[in-house]
């Protein structure tokens, strides 16, 4: 007797609307699974079959699913912080303090998103350690190492332009003094700083571009690299586990990934 | 079909013209294409740039002589200048330092120019005593208004050492 749950979720499974939405029908073979993958917008991308080892979030120690998870509340709370943030020289410093004791919640959001911030640049750097120390970085993963990169500079980039948002005194001079780091490049230093800040001084253009920066380039640009980074990791093999080595494959006298991936 | 010939390859051994039709075609549009994005590049680069700047002008009206004294330096916050006034006369510095732009404090009980976040230190001259400084600080411009009053142009510097005489 199956239970009530089940039986709910049969007939759900049985309707018209949840069958227009979701055309794989019912079952559980290859060909149903396969299906699901394939038809679905945000997965079909991806490979239909993929080796389960390949895709086990341990294999990164969790380093990479973690600064996605940071990512993904930095979005949610970032979000909602810009509802109540206006970035102009008079507003922004007492919107932040009023976010801070008179929003509700608004001191727990700001709170989450600053330990967030900090928790993704940690992550991030960790993931590469590992991705670093434990050689996943070699062929046939060189290019996903290379958009890695790019993420964490992005990152790093999104962290340096939340800085200014405060609108404080830190901010001001740590951007004065980052803007002027962006000035030492040869011939255009001083042209990228004036279009940096939008002016000679950190002002009110500065404070404008930045929040622009940090609130829809960069993380429109971060999520493009994060898509090409998910997708690389199928199609190079899954995920760096042992097995995958060449050498640990001969040796085990099995064919590994790599060989079959060979046409 | 009976005869097919290809007048693009008869053509270039006849008149050894490089380009047939369609490499032409090609060429012009993507040679235009490189031209628009050229023009596209120049155009974000112009709107990027802001036109009108709403910054507090360079020239600084200091204020009267003897606002400052023989043997003073003086730091004028809101400028970020200093106007030093010593026996060989009137001079003024600018007070951002040439490391990384944040703005110094005259220490006069150490008689020199102390930056607080990367520890350079100047002289009055603003020469460079110690760290991470790799300029002195810039003279500037300095003159006397009609009125008698002291004028820096904060944009505009000259060699060191030259001295307003008054």
């Amino acid at each position: 007797m199956p239970s009530p749950i089940a039986t709910a979720l049969d007939r759900l499974e049985r309707t018209r609307v949840w069958r227009s939405i979701f055309r794989s029908g019912k079952g559980r073979s290859t060909l149903h699974n396969a299906l699901v993958i394939q038809q679905s917008v945000f997965l079909h991308l991806f490979s239909v079959k993929v080796r389960k080892r390949m895709l086990s979030l341990g294999a990164t120690w969790y380093l990479g699913t973690l600064t996605l998870a940071t990512f993904l509340l930095l979005v949610v709370t970032g979000v909602l912080l810009m509802l109540y943030y206006h970035p102009s020289v008079p507003q922004a410093y007492t919107d932040v303090k009023d976010l801070q004791f008179v929003v509700s919640s608004g001191l727990f959001l700001r709170n989450l998103h600053r330990w967030s911030a900090h928790a993704m640049v940690f992550l991030a750097f960790a993931h590469m350690f590992r991705v670093f120390y434990r050689g996943a970085y070699r062929p046939p993963r060189e290019f996903n190492w290379v958009v890695g990169v790019v993420l964490l500079l992005i990152t790093l980039l999104l962290s340096y332009t939340g800085y200014l948002l405060p609108w404080d005194q830190l901010a001001y001079w740590a951007i004065t003094v980052g803007t002027n780091i962006s000035s030492a490049v040869p011939l255009v230093g001083d042209k990228i700083r004036f279009l940096l800040l939008g002016g000679h001084f950190v002002n009110a253009n500065a404070l404008l571009r930045f929040y622009v920066l940090h609130c829809v380039i960069l993380p429109l640009s971060a999520v493009l690299f994060l898509a090409v980074h998910f997708w690389r990791i199928r199609k190079d093999g899954g995920l760096y586990v042992r097995e995958s080595e060449p050498g640990a494959a001969e040796a085990a006298q099995t064919s590994t990934t790599e060989e079959r991936e060979k046409p | 079909m009976p005869t097919m010939t290809t007048p693009t390859q008869t053509d270039r051994l006849e008149t050894g013209y490089e380009l047939d039709r369609r490499e032409f075609f090609t060429k012009l549009g993507l040679g235009s294409l490189g031209l628009a994005s050229a023009g596209a590049l120049a155009f974000y680069y112009r709107y990027l740039s802001p036109s009108v700047l709403f910054e507090p002008s360079p020239i600084v009206n200091a204020g009267p002589l003897d606002r400052y004294p023989a043997g003073s330096v003086t730091l004028d916050v809101d400028s970020a200048i200093y106007l030093v006034h010593i026996a060989e006369g009137y001079f003024s510095l600018s007070a951002i330092c040439t490391h990384l732009g944040c703005m110094t404090a005259w220490k006069p009980e150490l008689n020199m120019i102390a930056c607080p976040c990367h520890g350079s230190r100047f002289n009055r001259e603003g020469q460079k005593l110690a760290g991470p400084a790799p300029k002195p600080l810039p003279w500037l411009k300095t003159w006397l208004s009609d009125d008698g009053e002291l004028m820096v142009d904060r944009s505009v510097t000259i060699p060191q050492l030259q001295f307003l005489r008054v």
